[in-house]
């Protein structure tokens, strides 16, 4: 079983001063697959994110990635180790041009010497312009990244990850803030770059879940309340109540 | 070559350093005389300072109000070499103990303590103007930044290490000539560093290595490693998370910084023939953050003119009211933070987009209209103060 998954995390827990906001977690997620994570506001959805990255430390537990336990590593080798996460408000470098945010983010002159003495390649130009066009940035390219609107940011922050080509990749709620046929155009976009790695996507957009989801996994309190297809997880009466009922 | 050209900030990058260059090699030596050029030599020191300053606080985010201390470093490291040097036995033999320095032999040491022997060798100084600010700036950067320490934290610290050290000094009178500093400095190598001729000489070396430093400026700001600084500071958890170790590229940055301002140090001290604490503590610190945001924090040349014009202006005014110049740094500072964020360079890049409405301005935040930007401080420069 430990080769298909390329996630597993196991009795994973944290506590902030007391308060448990993840608790006794057992989550895996498959090669390949994409995952929707639901739950109301304060579920923990976040912090399972924080844990995985590196942001914050667990309590208790264990978190394997490709059979590497990622509690040990720091944030910037789990990175290298194939992890990309996106935040839940866009993170992205607005004094910079669209293309300098995606040069930054590419791998390669990620230590003082090397991006000292960085140079652009034919090869990484070709990439950046591939990302735009997968994000829909292509004419926004050498525009400063502030000028962006709101769900461009989101997009540019997925291309910022994509360049990275990481295997596991992790959205905060993409969607939020975005108009409705930026919300389509996020989705096409998820259902693309979902091929060749495992993507963990938090929502609360329950339209937007049904045009990528497949499983879901519902948390609440820190706990899995559900797990399985779409249509499962909604007739759950316990999830009905908790979430999907108002 | 255009690829060398693009590496320092393009054609219009390479001008404002030739502009410079030109001002302060051939029209002040041109038209000053050698005592002024001498003061003109002091101010810039600072500017090596305001350059160090510009990569790790404008650019970084990081703001050092402790950069006197690696000045001081640099220049006191310069200034021990010197007073050995100047220590001679036959020079010093009405002393108790001839041959160490005259301030120790006030203070009963008889022998020279064990941290001033190296510098009796030039080679070993010249090492230690850089190598001991830059471990000390490694320690503290290393201490700091791997704890995540950042910020107004950060700032405070800095500060209190500046105040530190200058405690230090002015205790430990035997050892570092207390609160008047290391004075009476004579000879570089048996050449006499008092005379005009060596002035002149010193002033081209000094404008020389602060060329040297704004090259360096523009590479690292034209560099993968210049936007990261502006990514750090603008959202360092992004930068974090896209698999850099922010800590390590926070330790250079301030190292740099520190180099920087201790090379300038070690051309005080040799210019102006003595050390002390003053130049060191938390009110010189202070001041050289002030010199950086007046001429620009995000341009290496604008920091450089801005430490040149306030100094200049210190001079200028402390002369005449000493009492005033403190309120009027003050004010100053709080002018341009309000209403000037980028300082002087960002006044004359506006201004100079006015003048070309044709260029386009860049979403960089480094962009200045070069020659105009060097042409606005030398149009201030030749003119004497009263
Ligand atoms: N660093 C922290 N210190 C203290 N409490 C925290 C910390 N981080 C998260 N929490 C708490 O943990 C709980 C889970 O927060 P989390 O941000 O993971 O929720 P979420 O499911 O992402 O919610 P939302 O849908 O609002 O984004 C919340 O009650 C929050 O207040
Ligand atoms: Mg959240």
């Amino acid at each position: 079983m430990s080769n298909a998954m390329i996630l597993e995390v196991e009795d994973l827990g944290v506590s902030f001063d007391g308060f448990k906001a993840i608790d006794a977690l057992n989550f895996y997620v498959e090669r390949n697959e994409l995952r929707v994570v639901i739950g109301p506001n304060g579920a923990g959805k976040t912090t399972l994110l924080d844990l995985i990255c590196g942001k914050t430390r667990a309590t208790s537990g264990k978190i394997k990635f490709k059979n590497k336990d990622l509690t040990k590593l720091s944030e910037h080798q789990i990175v290298h180790a194939g992890v990309g996460r996106k935040f839940q408000t866009p993170s992205i470098y607005e004094n910079l041009t669209v293309r300098q945010n995606l040069e930054l983010s590419s791998p390669g002159g990620r230590t003082v010497l090397s991006s000292l003495f960085f140079r652009r390649t034919a090869r990484l130009n070709d990439r950046i312009q591939e990302i735009a066009e997968t994000i829909y940035l292509v004419d926004e390219l050498d525009l400063s990244a502030g000028l962006l609107s709101h769900g461009q940011k989101q997009w540019l922050e997925i291309g910022m990850l994509l360049i990275q080509d990481p295997e596991l990749l992790m959205l905060d709620e993409p969607v939020a803030g975005m108009s409705v046929p930026e919300r389509e155009a996020t989705a096409a976009l998820l259902n693309r770059i979902k091929e060749n790695r495992a993507v963990i996507v938090i929502e609360h957009d329950m339209d937007f879940v049904k045009d990528i989801g497949r499983k879901v996994t519902v948390l609440h309190q820190g706990k899995i309340l559900a797990e399985g297809p779409m249509e499962k997880v909604q007739s759950d009466e316990r999830v009905i109540e908790v979430y999907l009922g108002h | 070559m255009q690829r060398l050209t693009k590496a320092f900030g393009g054609t219009s990058g390479l001008i404002q350093i030739a502009v410079i260059a030109a001002i302060l090699m051939i029209v002040l030596p041109a038209t000053t005389e050698i005592f002024r050029l001498n003061l003109f030599g002091k101010y810039l020191t600072y500017a090596f300072v305001a350059v160090g300053l510009v990569l790790c606080w404008g650019y970084g985010g990081i703001l050092s109000l402790g950069q006197g201390v690696f000045f001081g470093l640099g220049g006191y490291c310069m200034a021990m070499f010197l007073k050995l040097e100047a220590s001679t036995p036959e020079a010093t033999k009405i002393q108790t103990t001839p041959g160490i320095p005259d301030f120790m032999d006030w203070n009963q040491l008889t022998e020279l303590p064990w941290f001033w022997e190296p510098f009796h060798s030039f080679a070993f100084t010249v090492f230690a103007v850089v190598a001991v600010p830059a471990f000390f700036a490694w320690l503290i950067g290393y201490a700091m930044f791997k704890r995540r320490v950042g910020g107004v934290y950060f700032a405070i610290i800095t500060q209190a290490i500046a105040v530190i050290l200058t405690i230090l000094i002015v205790g430990q009178q035997g050892y570092t000539g207390g609160i008047n500093g290391i004075t009476d400095l004579r000879t570089l190598l048996g050449w006499d560093i008092r005379t005009d001729g060596a002035k002149y000489v010193l002033y081209y070396a000094c404008c020389i290595a602060l060329l040297l430093c704004l090259l360096a400026g523009k590479f690292i700001i034209n560099s993968r490693f210049g936007r990261l600084l502006i990514a750090m500071r603008d959202q360092e958890d992004r930068v974090r998370f896209s698999g850099y170790d922010v800590a390590n590229m926070k330790v250079f940055v301030f190292v740099m910084a520190s180099v920087f301002a201790a090379i300038g140090g070690a051309f005080f001290t040799l210019q102006v023939g003595f050390m002390s604490p003053t130049f060191i503590g938390a009110v010189a610190s202070i001041e050289m953050v002030v010199f950086c945001a007046v001429g620009g924090r995000l341009s290496v040349v604008g920091a450089a003119c801005g430490a040149f014009i306030v100094s200049w202006a210190k001079t200028s005014l402390s002369d005449s009211f000493p009492q005033i110049w403190p309120v009027v740094m003050g004010a100053l500072f709080i002018g341009v933070v309000m209403f000037f964020p980028r300082g002087l360079a960002g006044l004359v890049s506006d201004y100079g987009s006015k003048l070309m409405p044709g260029r386009k301005s860049r979403s960089k935040p480094s962009t200045h209209k070069p020659d105009t930007a060097s042409r606005s401080a030398a149009g201030t420069t030749p003119q004497e103060p009263a």
